[in-house]
């Protein structure tokens, strides 16, 4: 499973290279993206289901970073 | 020998419904257009600025309340203006003791964090109640679609806020926690069984939770306008206050019509005065109680005077 770190990238750029991170993928494949806390743990993951994503979940690695979890639906 | 005079042909009906505002420079006028909830068609657009292009000087100006104004224009252009801006569609707006046209955030159909239809309630209440004379003084409405507020719908003397009420469907939540981290408030926590615990106390009803929500767990329980009475700008501000939670949609202009009517009633022989300056008079009780028995699933049963905001200091 590929892993994209957004870290350090300020809404919406993160969210639109989630979005190309995405279109490199086939739908039902999970990728995995680092947030930052703040505003981007908030807005991408919302951003993504509303696109139609699947949001699988959030976890909090040691570092304090959020892995999300994402199913793509849809081509 | 003295020629003979004439006067101008204006159609004064024109006036009458206000919006033609006396500039500096002799003989001009602003026209202030019409445009509930700041949306306007590009069609629209574009022959309002033909019309400014021929009879204006250059520029027009974009007002705080989402207006477009033309400016510099000759009275003597009134009609010719008037006429060809299109009646129908673009009838100046008001100025003096009258319901002023609603302003709106962009609406819910493409912002992320709208929850209620603003623009659906501007051009409502522009309809039915736009013009409608007070007999004392302004009357603003505004709509924000959620608590982010971009309106400031509180300065307004009634502002409407949209607001969900959230609800969890247990069976269906899979414990990802997104809906506790996309919570501002701190009102919803991740218990010990993984499962969020919602604190109804801190909760300003934002919808983030139902939204972030992969599994649809948290759901819309209710769904409506937070309003709030009492507020303005100008040389004394003040600071509307809650007055009802969770107001039908469809109930917009029957709970204004309302607020006017008791406005109408307590302004009596006040003169010029906000609905904000009455309840400092006399409370809010009165119009608490008068809008309880319209809306009491709505009306909150407590509420404080408007907050005063001392930007004059040491003035009385």
């Amino acid at each position: 499973m590929k892993s994209i770190d957004l870290r350090g990238i300020a809404c919406p750029t993160n969210f639109v290279k989630a979005k190309l991170a995405l279109e490199m993928i086939n739908e039902g494949e999970q990728v995995e993206f680092l947030l930052d806390d703040g505003e981007p743990v908030k807005n991408v993951p919302r951003s993504l289901k509303g696109d139609g994503h699947k949001l699988l979940g959030l976890k909090q690695d040691d570092a304090g970073h959020y892995l999300l979890l994402i199913e793509k639906v849809g081509e | 020998m003295s020629e003979q005079k004439t006067t101008t042909q204006i159609d004064l009906k024109n006036l009458k419904a206000g919006g033609f505002i006396k500039e500096r420079g002799k003989d001009l006028f602003t026209v202030r257009l019409r445009v509930p909830g700041g949306r306007m068609s590009v069609e629209r657009l574009k022959r309002i600025a033909a019309v400014a292009e021929k009879y204006g000087k250059g520029f027009v100006h974009l007002s705080v309340r989402q207006s477009v104004e033309l400016i510099n224009i000759n009275f003597r252009d009134f009609d010719a203006v008037v006429e060809e801006l299109g009646e129908k569609e673009q009838k100046v707006a008001s100025c003096g003791a009258r319901v002023r046209v609603p302003t709106a955030c962009g609406g819910c159909e493409y912002n992320p964090n709208g929850l209620v239809d603003t623009q659906r309630s501007a051009l409502e209440v522009d309809e039915k109640l736009f013009g409608t004379v007070t007999g004392h003084h302004k009357f603003k409405v505004g709509f924000a679609g959620c608590p982010f507020d971009c309106p400031k719908s509180a300065t307004n003397d009634v502002g409407f806020q949209g607001a969900i009420w959230p609800e969890l469907k247990q069976e269906e939540c899979i414990s990802c926690g997104l809906c506790a981290k996309s919570c501002t408030e701190g009102a919803i926590t991740i218990g010990e069984d993984g499962k969020p615990v919602f604190s109804a106390d801190s909760c300003l009803y934002c919808g983030d939770c139902v939204k972030v929500c992969p599994t649809e767990a948290w759901k819309t329980a209710k769904k409506g306008y937070t309003v709030r009475i009492g507020g303005k700008w100008g040389r004394r501000p003040l600071i509307g206050t809650l007055y009802a939670e969770f107001l039908p949609e469809e109930r917009v202009v029957e709970f204004v019509h309302e607020l006017l009517a008791w406005y109408g009633e307590k302004a009596e022989g006040l003169g010029r005065i906000r609905i904000g300056d009455i309840i400092l008079r006399e409370g809010p009780q009165s119009l608490i109680e008068r809008l309880r028995s319209k809306f009491p699933d709505h009306v909150v049963k407590k509420t404080i005077p408007p907050a005063v905001i001392p930007t004059q200091v040491g003035k009385r």
